[in-house]
């Protein structure tokens, strides 16, 4: 009884309404949902399996593929849109050659979007894993992407 | 760590105590490292701090501080020096070394890290006089400078806590309640109802169990008045809930925080804990024989999660689906029982209403809406942050005096409120007093305090589009004419902006606003047709230029534009050559104009932008 996943449901008491908060903390230690995890969550908790898929899918920020090593999330709140954040997230497309929900081959990096991350004073905002890109400018895309790498 | 509190007195002991132990006569170093300081690179600033303090040590001559957001998150990172409340802005690691030598051992101000106001000549060096702050009543955000988030003792030194002994020892629940609906408050998260009646609706409802909850679930893009203020200062959204949870009755609360904002969600979490293990949560509070526990649910980022049915069903462990609200949530909400939502910045106004009294309260703002508001000004305007301001400010005042106007010399075209369910206001209302009621008239609404600048390059359609685009995404999809209508719309708006629009479709979208008024199930579509009424009855031109002559005025929508070279102001550097991702833009030879190939080029904008001759046009 000592995998990951039960050791979630304990730190939440085995609470069927905590639900989002596991499936959450189920995803931070996989990057992702992993089916099999679900189905073992599905059976410890004892909710129907299309019960957690209905959550795990209405929810975006849960991913049922397997993401990259590091997540890039660009901002497209409003504050960002009317500073151009789309030729942001056209511009990291082009580089990086994947569509907004993609995974790069070699599993580097998985581009996704968000909808306000509360810094809109200093958008275009990118994030990547835990470092914040203010002030982004289609040129900067490339060198921030070589830092990383 | 202090030890547990067990009655009033021992509160009023340790806050004295603690105000002693603050007025030690240090000089006092608070540097913000709030979310939006951050992408300007407060965390190696805060770390330079720390290591130059400890290297010297000097320990007995600084008290340094970490704070949340001081608002003015253009100049990040920021901070502030006491004595002498002095200003400094965009500070860098290299900075810190002569802050300590200069103002923090030798009383001397650095110039060139003041803010340079471009109204006066000369840096200012007090933040009370900074233009962006002078014209602000800061009752709620002001704290945020003085306290570090995750330290109880900073929020209790400077009289935190002492509205929550005030209302368990002094006051009854009735004469709480009486106080909140005399103050005027409503509630902050939008709509603007009135925060008494609905506390005393909740109180009056039969149910032995009920539940608080604060609505932190602050979804709407380019709003982040309450991630200021739950990371900043999240002791006072936990006092205002206990004092509503023993007016009401209820002994359960929830604090659901977007899962977007992982500081707020660090932050609230240690506050908690906190002050569970100080005595001021969980059994026998003070000593009151009141008992009251709080659980943090995160968000999963689903915007309509912010609408009170759809958190309460997410709180369930349920799809975030909201429901038809023929009985009230404060009858029937979570678990079918009586609950009440409110938004993190009304539970944070409480114990200032508690303190200081309903008619202080009342005093500030306009009749019938008083008190303050948090906005996140920002979008194209110079001084962008979180602004907090009397209720009835004109929306000129907020752009300009606290704002600092256009950026780059632009024209002002419109300033959108009320993220996604709000509209765009015209120039010609800017004297507007920002209120619930006068938002509302104008088309669009407070919403929870987004307020984006748009000048001459924003394009209305394109707004209009993006919103519904938004909302699309969003919508649950359990009503049809929300799911449907919203996508009618968005595709209608898109044909519009690729130059496919035809003269009827002004009329269909009209049709279709109303349809969705009157038939949603919920606010996010019943509320969704106002970013394009408004920008259809204000800049009905551009709508027109879009549709008849086939082109967008502000040169935004692709399709309708394309970039040319003004070769007179050509050069010939080359920048543009070099940056063009696909090598649209052909070198000729030093000084002579580059030449653009039209079939490659993709409108990225980026020569545009990095273009300084302002060789690039636009058409």
């Amino acid at each position: 009884m000592n995998d990951k996943i039960s050791q979630i449901i304990k730190k939440y008491n085995k609470d069927k309404s905590q639900l989002v908060s596991i499936l959450q903390d189920l995803q931070a230690e996989y990057n992702y949902l992993p089916r099999k995890e679900l189905e073992k969550l599905s059976k410890k908790l004892d909710i129907p399996l299309s019960q957690i898929y209905s959550m795990a899918t209405f929810f975006k920020a849960f991913s049922l593929k397997e993401r990259g090593k590091h997540i890039i999330n660009v901002c497209l709140g409003t504050a960002c849109h009317v500073r151009g954040a789309d030729l942001i997230l056209e511009s990291l497309e082009r580089q990086l050659q994947i569509k907004r929900g993609e995974t790069t081959a070699d599993r580097k990096f998985t581009l996704e979007s968000v909808n306000c991350m509360g810094c809109c004073a200093t958008g275009p905002v990118v994030k990547i894993d835990d470092e914040y890109f203010g002030h982004m400018t289609n040129d900067k895309v490339e060198p921030m992407l070589k830092n990383i790498q | 760590m202090p030890r547990k509190i067990r009655s009033p007195e021992e509160l009023k002991k340790l806050q004295i105590e603690l105000g002693r132990k603050a007025n030690n006569g240090k000089v006092k170093i608070s540097v913000c490292n709030g979310t939006a300081c951050r992408p300007y690179g407060s965390n190696p600033v805060v770390q330079a701090f720390k290591s130059e303090i400890e290297k010297r040590g000097i320990f007995d001559k600084v008290d340094f501080r970490i704070t949340g957001c001081h608002g003015f998150c253009e100049r990040g990172p920021v901070a502030v020096i006491e004595p002498g409340n002095i200003f400094y802005q965009k500070i860098r690691t290299e900075d810190v070394p002569e802050i300590i030598d200069k103002t923090v051992l030798n009383n001397q101000v650095l110039d060139r890290l003041l803010f340079k106001d471009p109204e006066y000549k000369g840096a200012i060096e007090k933040l009370s006089e900074v233009g962006f702050y002078k014209h602000q009543n800061r009752i709620l955000l002001g704290n945020n400078i003085k306290i570090d988030p995750t330290n109880i003792e900073d929020y209790i030194a400077i009289g935190g806590y002492s509205a929550l002994a005030k209302a368990l020892f002094d006051l009854s629940p009735e004469q709480i309640i009486d106080m909140v609906k005399q103050s005027g408050l409503r509630g902050r998260g939008g709509a603007g109802f009135p925060t008494g009646a609905k506390w005393e609706s909740c109180k009056k409802a039969p149910g032995d169990i009920k539940y608080v909850i604060v609505n932190a679930d602050e979804g709407d893009p380019g709003a982040y008045a309450n991630e200021g203020l739950l990371t900043g200062n999240p002791h006072c959204v936990l006092e205002g809930l206990i004092i509503g949870a023993y007016a009401i009755g209820s002994h359960q609360g929830y604090i659901y925080v977007r899962n977007e904002y992982p500081l707020a969600l660090k932050h609230i979490t240690i506050a908690i804990d906190e002050a569970r293990k100080i005595g001021l949560l969980g059994d026998n509070i003070l000593g009151s024989g009141f008992n009251f526990n709080v659980r943090i649910n995160r968000g999963g980022g689903a915007f309509v999660c912010g609408e009170s049915t759809a958190l309460m069903a997410s709180l369930e462990g349920k799809p975030g689906e909201p429901r038809a609200k023929y009985i009230h949530t404060v009858e029937r909400g979570l678990w079918d029982r009586p609950s009440d939502l409110n938004n993190v910045e009304t539970w944070a106004n409480i114990p200032l209403i508690i303190n200081n009294g309903p008619e202080w309260f009342a005093s500030i703002g306009t009749k019938g809406n008083t008190g303050t508001k948090i906005f996140s000004l920002t979008g194209k305007v110079n001084n962008t942050g979180l602004v907090e301001v009397p209720l009835g400010m004109k929306l000129r005042d907020i752009i300009f005096n606290i704002g600092g106007g256009i950026r780059n010399n632009k024209k002002f075209k419109a300033v959108q409120t009320g993220g996604p369910s709000g509209g765009c206001i015209p120039e010609r209302l800017l004297d507007l007093p920002v209120n619930f009621d006068e938002l509302t008239k104008a088309g669009s609404m407070m919403g929870s305090g987004g307020m984006i600048v748009m000048d001459e390059d924003n394009c209305m359609v394109d707004v209009a589009r993006y919103f519904l685009t938004f909302l699309e995404e969003e919508s649950c999809g359990k009503c049809v004419p929300c799911r449907e209508g919203i996508r009618r719309m968005r595709q209608i708006l898109n044909d519009i902006c690729e130059g496919n629009g035809q003269e009827s479709d002004i009329d269909l979208l009209k049709e279709l606003s109303n349809h969705l008024k009157d038939s949603s199930l919920c606010a996010l579509g019943s509320s969704a047709p106002n970013p394009v009424l408004t920008t259809i009855e204000y800049f009905l031109d551009e709508y027109k230029a879009h549709i008849i002559d086939k082109k967008c005025p502000a040169g935004v929508c692709k399709q309708l534009i394309r970039f040319f070279i003004i070769d007179e102001k050509c050069p010939g550097c080359g920048l543009c050559v070099k940056t063009c991702p696909t090598g649209a833009i052909k070198f000729m030879g030093k000084k002579k104009p580059v030449v653009l190939d039209q079939s490659k080029c993709i409108k990225c904008r980026t020569c545009y932008d990095i273009c300084k001759m302002g060789a690039v046009g636009i058409e």
